[in-house]
């Protein structure tokens, strides 16, 4: 009998080995288009913490942002149109969302991350089209009584740990020769804690991230955001490196509502546009025969499915972050190439 | 021929068993098939993770440690140079961070520890209570809570400005950031001093060995301290008049932001190292209790009947024979501390695990900064384990 076990657990050891010996199946032969439609939904990675950008709306337990509002433009391109089921969100924090697509846990991050060389050359992952032109920038109490980076020689700066920011404000306060004190947190939550408490006498970010930060304190008017930008923050959707179908959806469906915006076609005027005989609006919006999403493996008419769910880039722009919210951001380097703008998208032909 | 022989020996009753039902050679192959399955699998799954990390393009590479860390550390050094640091000393940076919450949490937790423990089992109702109030509150509420709610407790219970810190004599200055005091420094001549405190250090132990030898031989009380004190003192007198008062004291001084000189204990040390000790204790406390309860009441009894004092009974009776059960569960508590206290990055204390995420994010190397890492928690904790085992050998029961 006990001989007996032991020759089994043998037997099942060396099955086990087999199976694992076995090369591991590889997700990478498929496109995340084809894995996002077999699952009948997409993963997509936000901040879910920062007001304007991913933020949990605690009143309506919806997902709201601008970031948010490109994932779901994402989804409404590959499924017709966003519903509850076809879209999830993960909400990841600066350290772990780089692993998320690393680890195939999300299909797309929408995460005000910014893109640098490293990380498009190391971390196995890809950048779209830069979707929001930012700049680091210091937030400080009114009355500390500074006008500048320049006059915090010797202060307590709170930042985020494991991102460029970091990396930023030391270059600039050892530029100065100023000594300083950097208070590292893990979520944008406790960073503007810490400045509300005390803990330090600026919190240094992303400017859009010390806008929506700030509208979330209980007395927004006390911070001021000083006027020195000490980098370029292109923030940038990403995704895993090597899947060209996939990157050619989220390139192109970013462009759908820049291009929608250029041709003024909004939410509410999109079905005059559908109706419209101007050869490039129907190849835009791909009426008739012109190809438009066919050629990227989605639905020919995709953008008025995107355009439907979300509206153009300038409304979506102006809904989560614009002046009329409670972050107040100009359009500045995020106007149209038009009107003296970076955000520009390529011929849709 | 002596084999011949000796087989025709054997078999002259039984035949001769095979090797394949021989117990010893099925033994031998049961556990080379059994090594070889272990190496196989370890192999696999190094293999698949090195190779499918190079297939998307992320090969591990350790190179990546001798890159500058690039951001600054303002716990535990000064004058810290970002751009010529690499990530490897500011690994070491963040380990002597570690080190510097884990000795303290040791210390305060034993202490600690021990007291609650003997508290549980006093008479008197005001101290039993309290003690089992405190092991109850700190064992069952989770540790990151704990912490969270230190660090956010000291921070609004100080003054909200730098400026309107609280003044304690030193001059040490209190408030929502740190806590500032004098930086005592050695000067030049210090090593004069230190020399001669090490001579009177000597000196005094010799003499308390002495007078115990004398106390075995005589019977006269050895009065231990009252050599070992004054060898003590005029030697660290001589020693500081001769160094010509070896050290010099900076202050803290308020600048515009903060205070600067002197040194510093800031929010995030304290609120860790407070928060290990104050859980781990209330595991310690009653660890102590159990041992102390086990040991047999005919033991005080008969050191009551000796003439002990309760002091005595407990310094000289029970904590010896407790101590032996002590010692393996206690072993178990500091390893707890020392691995627990990774969770300072919760409340931004720049500790190894906190350094070695930042290298992570920076580098995206993360499977060999979580390598590393874990050769140093390793390597940490087997250093304690090592140490309770020499005590624990040290303290087992010798039966003559």
């Amino acid at each position: 009998m006990k001989r007996n076990t032991r020759w089994i657990g043998l037997v099942l050891a060396l099955v086990m080995l087999t199976a694992l010996a076995v090369p591991t199946a590889s997700a990478q032969e498929s496109s995340i288009l084809d894995q996002v439609r077999a699952r009948g939904s997409l993963i997509c990675g936000v901040n879910g913490g920062l007001p304007g950008f991913g933020f949990l709306d605690p009143d309506s337990g919806e997902m709201l942002g601008f970031d948010a509002d490109f994932c779901r433009a994402l989804a409404a391109a590959i499924f017709g149109e966003v519903t509850s089921d076809n879209l999830v969100f993960v909400q990841t924090t600066a350290q772990e969302r780089f692993t998320a697509i690393q680890n195939r846990q999300i299909d797309v991050l929408f995460r005000n991350a910014t893109w640098t060389v490293q990380r498009d050359a190391e971390l196995g992952i890809d950048f779209g089209p830069t979707i929001f032109y930012d700049g680091q920038g210091v937030m400080v109490p009114s009355d500390l009584g500074v006008s500048s980076l320049g006059d915090m020689d010797g202060a307590s700066i709170c930042v985020l740990t494991g991102t460029t920011t970091e990396l930023n404000i030391t270059e600039a306060m050892e530029k100065r020769g100023f000594t300083y004190e950097l208070v590292k947190f893990e979520r944008p939550a406790e960073t503007i804690g810490g400045l509300e408490e005390g803990r330090c006498d600026a919190l240094t970010s992303d400017v859009s991230q010390l806008a929506g930060l700030r509208s979330g304190t209980a007395d927004p008017g006390k911070y001021v955001i000083l006027p020195d930008v000490i980098s370029k923050e292109p923030l940038t959707p990403a995704y895993i490196e090597g899947d060209p179908v996939w990157a050619d959806v989220v390139k192109w469906t970013v462009y759908a509502t820049i291009q929608a915006e250029e041709y003024s076609i909004t939410q509410a005027n999109i079905d005059e546009y559908v109706a419209s005989t101007d050869a490039a609006i129907q190849r835009f919006l791909g009426q008739g025969d012109q190809a438009s999403g066919t050629l990227l493996g989605l639905d020919n008419d995709f953008v008025v499915n995107v355009i439907r769910a979300v509206g153009n880039y300038g409304e979506i722009f102006e809904r989560n972050v614009g002046v009329n919210t409670p972050l107040a951001l100009g359009r500045g380097l995020n106007a149209l190439w038009t009107q003296g703008g970076l955000i520009y998208a390529p011929a849709w032909r | 021929m002596s084999d011949q022989r000796s087989s025709t020996f054997v078999a002259s009753r039984h035949a001769p068993v095979p090797f394949w039902r021989d117990i010893r050679y099925i033994q031998a192959f049961l556990q080379i098939v059994f090594l070889i399955a272990v190496v196989t699998f370890g192999y696999t799954l190094i293999h698949n993770l090195v190779n499918n990390l190079a297939d998307n393009r992320m090969a591990i590479n350790f190179g990546a440690f001798d890159r500058p860390f690039g951001t600054s550390i303002s716990e535990g050094t000064s004058n810290f140079d970002p751009a010529n640091t690499s990530n490897w000393q500011a690994l070491w940076i963040g380990f002597r961070n570690t080190l510097r919450v884990v000795v303290a949490g040791l210390v305060g937790t034993t202490v600690l520890g021990v007291l609650m423990g003997i508290g549980r089992l006093s008479s008197n109702f005001l101290v039993r209570t309290a003690s089992i109030a405190y092991i109850e509150v700190f064992r069952n509420t989770p540790l990151l809570v704990q912490l969270y709610f230190i660090y956010r407790g000291l921070r609004v219970t100080m003054p909200e400005r730098v400026q309107d810190s609280y003044k304690l004599p030193g001059p040490v200055f209190v408030n929502r950031r740190a806590v500032n005091f004098p930086l005592i420094e050695g000067t030049d001549t210090a090593w004069l001093f230190y020399l001669l405190v090490g001579i009177g250090l000597a000196l005094g132990i010799g003499l308390w060995v002495w007078r115990l030898r004398v106390q075995d031989r005589t019977g006269q009380p050895a009065n231990v301290l009252r050599w070992f004190v004054p060898t003590l003192l005029i030697f660290g007198a001589a020693g500081w008049l001769l160094a010509g008062g070896p050290f010099s004291i900076e202050n803290p001084e308020l600048k515009r932001f903060n205070f600067e000189g002197g040194d510093k204990l800031s929010m995030e040390y304290i609120t860790l190292t407070v928060g290990l000790i104050l859980y781990t204790a209330a595991f310690v406390a009653d660890i102590v209790r159990a041992g102390i309860q086990a040991v047999p009441y005919g033991q005080i009894e008969a050191a009551r009947a000796q003439g002990f004092s309760g002091g005595q009974t407990l310094r000289l009776i029970v904590l010896p024979q407790a101590l032996r059960l002590i010692i393996p569960p206690l072993g178990n508590q500091y390893l707890n501390l020392a691995k627990n206290s990774s969770l300072g990055i919760a409340i931004g204390f720049f500790d190894v695990y906190n350094i070695a995420s930042i290298i992570s994010n920076q580098t995206g190397q993360s499977v060999a900064v979580f390598a590393v890492m874990m050769a140093i928690y390793l390597g940490t904790s087997l250093t304690i384990s090592l140490v309770m085992n020499a005590v624990n050998y040290s303290m087992r029961l010798r039966s003559r």
